[in-house]
């Protein structure tokens, strides 16, 4: 196969999987440039950060951090809290994040969310270029985020839309990975461990501090049950 | 804060967010197996974080307060339904979608 056609096909095969992405992103990446916006920050500073950082909870938080005293560890501390899940993607991601030559680093520094679970999960139809397919999710993912950033970021306050809700369809979409990903299991177990200790958690701890406390549950539990679990691996 | 105070703290935010995607991949290097604890984990763990996910987005509904947590609650039924009877990723995802938006602008 040709380099060109290699990954005309992936790109492809790809975009479909990133529409609901594309729906989500530009509306909150576009919620971000406008919040950036009325904070009194120019639309290059949106653009800046949806470029370089792309996690969007964390530049959310972000532009409260910048529009207080500077307290340069204080806000790596609050990042890696927030981020602190990417560490899970990272180890479930060892094998397929490598062996893509050059791909690898932009999949790693692009391994957002959205982009983890439609990779992790993605059915890559035979004769797709997995390494492409995988770099054309995140690539797409990452231009939507910057593109409403920005355009939010540039026309700000002007917009008035009725688009309330819309957001929705981001947790519309974990819902629809969690029962494809349920499907695929045999073993159900760890998929309500992880509803399970994370709505424990987020009831026991609020909003604001429930993800560290269900990430460190879920790894507890799960290490609990590895050998039990691992046994069942094996009959199954 | 100062133009480069501004610069710095986006640099540590990057920072921050560069190390939880890219540690897990320099600790256990490629070309060597990872100790088999972490193997298992990189088997277990998705299921567990699509779990976590799907919690993390519906964080700040409220049962006790404006709607109680009933439009998403609903919607999520929606998303659900459609996708056991055509599984079809899109359509279960925009039906829910849709269906939120009228139930918040409309209902609610």
């Amino acid at each position: 196969m040709s380099r060109e056609k290699k990954w005309k096909g992936a790109l492809k095969a790809a975009f479909p999987h990133t529409i609901p992405i594309f729906a989500g992103f530009w509306f909150l990446g576009m919620t971000y440039g406008i919040y950036m916006n009325v904070s009194g920050f120019p639309f290059w500073y949106p653009m800046l950060m949806s470029l370089t950082i792309f996690a969007g909870s964390v530049e959310f938080v972000a532009v409260n951090l910048l529009l207080g005293a500077f307290h340069p560890l204080q806000a790596l501390a609050v990042t890696l809290m927030i981020n602190a899940r990417h560490l899970f993607y990272g180890l479930s991601m060892l094998e397929k994040y490598r062996g893509n030559g050059w791909k690898d680093f932009y999949l790693i520094f692009g391994m957002c969310d959205e982009s983890f679970s439609i990779n992790y999960t993605a059915r890559i139809p035979d004769g797709v270029d997995r390494g492409w397919f995988m770099f054309f999710v995140t690539l797409l993912n990452h231009f939507y985020w910057f593109l409403g950033a920005t355009l939010g970021g540039i026309f700000g306050s002007l917009i008035h839309f009725n688009t309330e809700g819309l957001d929705f369809v981001i947790a519309a979409m974990f819902v629809v990975i969690f029962m494809e990903q349920w499907r695929k299991d045999k073993e159900h177990l760890s998929s309500l461990v992880g509803l399970g200790a994370t709505l424990l958690c987020l009831i026991a701890f609020g909003a604001d501090r429930f993800l560290i406390p269900g990430m460190l549950m879920i790894l507890a539990v799960l290490t609990a049950l590895r050998r039990p679990l691992e046994k069942r691996g094996e009959e199954l | 804060m100062t133009f480069t105070e501004q610069m710095i703290t986006i640099g540590m935010i990057v920072l921050g967010t560069m190390l939880t995607r890219f540690l897990p991949f320099l600790i256990f290097p490629a070309g060597k197996p990872a100790p088999r604890y972490i193997q298992y984990l990189g088997r277990v763990l998705p299921s567990a974080v699509f779990g976590l996910l799907v919690i993390y987005c519906l964080k700040n509904v409220s049962l006790f307060t404006g709607s109680h947590g009933i439009p998403e609650l609903f919607s999520i039924a929606a998303v659900v339904g459609l996708h056991l009877w055509k599984r079809q990723m899109l359509i279960s995802i925009a039906g829910g979608t849709v269906c939120y938006m009228l139930l918040v602008q409309f209902v609610f």
